[in-house]
């Protein structure tokens, strides 16, 4: 297969997967950082779903005329990681609105400022 | 007929009591609850390891799924050793907790705590117990979940932004880990461990294979804390509430047991410490962690993160005995999760004591502690004997390990270095008995009490321990090469 268009969905998950680690990496505001996080673990997601795709292949319905079926797994797997992922932004989310009940701000650098005063 | 659903049992039984425990609301009988599921986790371990030991290796498929296609749960001497530790130190936590907790965490949050405490413990017990890949990701989450909430009940602001760091960085950690496992199921179509071994040893050489292998490599050691991968680290242990630290060393302990899995089981160690050249990163990485670690106790005010920068030291004696890829490194390894989660375990829970009534973890605040809590500062320095490695307690035993692996490979350096770490930890223990002997108390705070007895007990009953597996090693080295020699023989 070559690596257009067949390899072009994984170009597009790292392209993804690098903008939300960038943002996570880069951003001060913390709630960047999580919106971050998500489109880096969004671009897994996508990754799961193409590695399931069969090339003209149809869901996985146990039907005459169906012989070629893209894999379901993935598609299972992921909705556990879709679970995960969004737990994981509630429980960041929670974490935020504290902080922001304690300092006063969610901007990374001036909570750090705030903590060497003390 | 239980006996045949004892492997799911073990997870089970914690994932259950945790909504239970919320239910129940009164802090005094979740504390029950979570010490009796402790304490039956613990006898469901045992009773494990005893049928690993006699029968070979137990397998469990899921809802009677049959593996490869159901989810297995399988228990080999290896992690049925892991599970003892996990829940060896969960009951002891548990004692310790009412006290601890009852000045470090607010009343109205003592029910989450149990709970909370609930889904971690089945959490790292599920991770430990399954032979399934994706299934470790599942309870990873449960476990670094529940953390990320657990650091985030201290009462100091500054443990909900050591909470936040540790959630994006362990969220990363966990992301690549699934990365990884989608990379390998790609490659074999198969998530159990045992068939993944098989189908992946003649696709060793693909670059599907060798990106999952990197993707593994990092998530894991971000979520293991190898230097330089730590940095979430010393902040989450320090701001955590006491209880919680201690529970957190178990944490560091079930990845590394992880990466052995995956490494020696998996992938085998021939492929990823000689040919993928693993070896030339991990020991340099681990030396240096250990030396840059350590070094940075000694120049701690706070006597939390002294011992957390401890811990990060420990995490690289660990990751060095693996990277010897010899029996002995390995049985030294497997030996050291269990002494240092007793050891870290004592030290911290002697500090929590001191917290109790000091109220301050700072070098200063502790100032003739040693006369006003004898008993507790008495177990404290015991507790950093075995961390430095004195012969009758079980640092020595883990130390003696790693020594005779290094001269077996002719590493003379290795060796040195080993011993020079130790010297290092006898410098920052010193620092804490300099200031609790032979200091004398700021005369404007009132004197202090000795912690109470619910403290005192579990601290000793770990102090014992480490003093008798020092002495004793038939259960603890023994099997722990018994462990070694299974994960060099291969197969799950």
């Amino acid at each position: 297969m070559s690596e257009f268009p067949g390899l072009l969905n994984y170009w597009l998950v790292i392209v993804m997967m690098m903008t939300g680690f960038y943002a996570m990496i880069s951003r001060n505001n913390l709630i960047k950082k999580v919106i971050g996080l998500s489109i880096f673990q969004g671009a897994v997601y996508l990754f799961y779903i193409t590695a399931g795709k069969v090339f003209a292949g149809t869901a996985p319905i146990l039907e005459e005329g169906f012989s070629n079926y893209s894999n379901p797994l993935p598609h299972v797997l992921i909705l556990t990681a879709i679970v995960v992922g969004i737990a994981t932004v509630a429980v960041a989310l929670a974490l935020i609105m504290r902080i922001k009940d304690a300092y006063g701000t969610v901007e990374e650098d001036e909570i750090q400022h705030q903590d060497k005063i003390r | 007929m239980i006996a045949t659903h004892l492997p799911i049992l073990q997870v089970v039984i914690p994932l259950m009591a945790a909504p239970l425990c919320l239910l129940l609301r009164r802090p005094r009988l979740c504390w029950a609850l979570s010490l009796a599921v402790s304490v039956i986790a613990l006898v469901i371990a045992l009773l494990l390891l005893g049928r690993a030991l006699s029968e070979g290796p137990i397998s469990y498929a899921l809802g009677n799924w049959s593996p490869p296609w159901g989810i297995e749960y399988r228990v080999d001497v290896v992690n049925a050793f892991m599970l003892i530790i996990i829940a060896a130190i969960g009951t002891i936590v548990q004692i310790f907790a009412p006290r601890s907790i009852s000045h470090e965490i607010l009343p109205s949050q003592h029910t989450l705590f149990y709970t909370l405490y609930l889904l971690f413990l089945s959490g790292l017990l599920g991770v430990t117990i399954t032979g399934d890949t994706f299934n470790v990701y599942v309870f990873l989450e449960i476990s670094a979940l529940s953390t990320y909430a657990l650091i985030a009940l201290g009462r100091d602001r500054r443990a909900l932004t050591a909470a936040f760091r540790y959630l994006v960085l362990g969220s990363i950690g966990a992301t690549f880990i699934l990365i990884g496992i989608g990379l390998m199921y790609m490659m074999t179509g198969t998530l159990n461990m045992a068939d993944m071994a098989q189908r992946l040893q003649p696709m060793l050489d693909s670059r599907t294979a060798l990106a999952a292998l990197a993707f593994l490599g990092v998530g894991l050691t971000l979520k293991l804390a190898l230097f330089p991968l730590h940095i979430w680290l010393p902040d989450a242990y320090t701001y955590a509430p006491t209880v919680v630290t201690v529970l957190m060393g178990v944490v560091t302990k079930v990845w590394i047991y992880v990466f052995l899995r995956f490494a020696f089981t998996i992938w085998g160690q021939e492929f990823v410490f000689t040919e993928m050249h693993l070896q030339d990163l991990l020991v340099p990485l681990s030396l240096i962690g250990m030396l840059a670690a350590s070094t940075a106790a000694i120049f701690q005010r706070n006597v939390k993160r002294m011992l957390a920068y401890s811990s990060v030291a420990q995490i690289g004696y660990m990751m060095l005995g693996v990277s010897f890829v010899s029996q002995t490194g390995l049985s030294g390894t497997i030996v050291h999760l269990f002494n240092h989660a007793l050891l870290q375990a004592a030290l911290f829970m002697a500090l929590g004591a001191m917290l109790l009534r000091v109220g301050s973890p700072l070098l200063d605040d502790l100032r003739g502690i040693g006369r006003q809590m004898p008993w507790t500062m008495a177990a404290f320095v015991l507790g950093g004997l075995g961390l430095i490695g004195v012969p009758l307690t079980v640092g020595f035993i883990s130390k003696w390990y790693f020594i005779l692996a290094a001269l077996e490979k002719g590493w003379w350096l290795v060796a040195s270095l080993i011993l020079l770490t130790s010297l290092l930890a006898v410098i920052y223990i010193w620092r804490v008995v300099e200031v609790a002997y032979f200091q004398q108390p700021d005369p404007n705070t009132t004197p202090v009490k000795e912690a109470p007895l619910s403290m005192q007990l579990p601290i000793w009953v770990l102090i014992m321990s480490i003093l008798f597996f020092g002495i004793s090693t038939k259960w603890t080295a023994g099997l722990a090469e018994r462990a070694a020699a299974w994960l060099f023989g291969g197969g799950p």
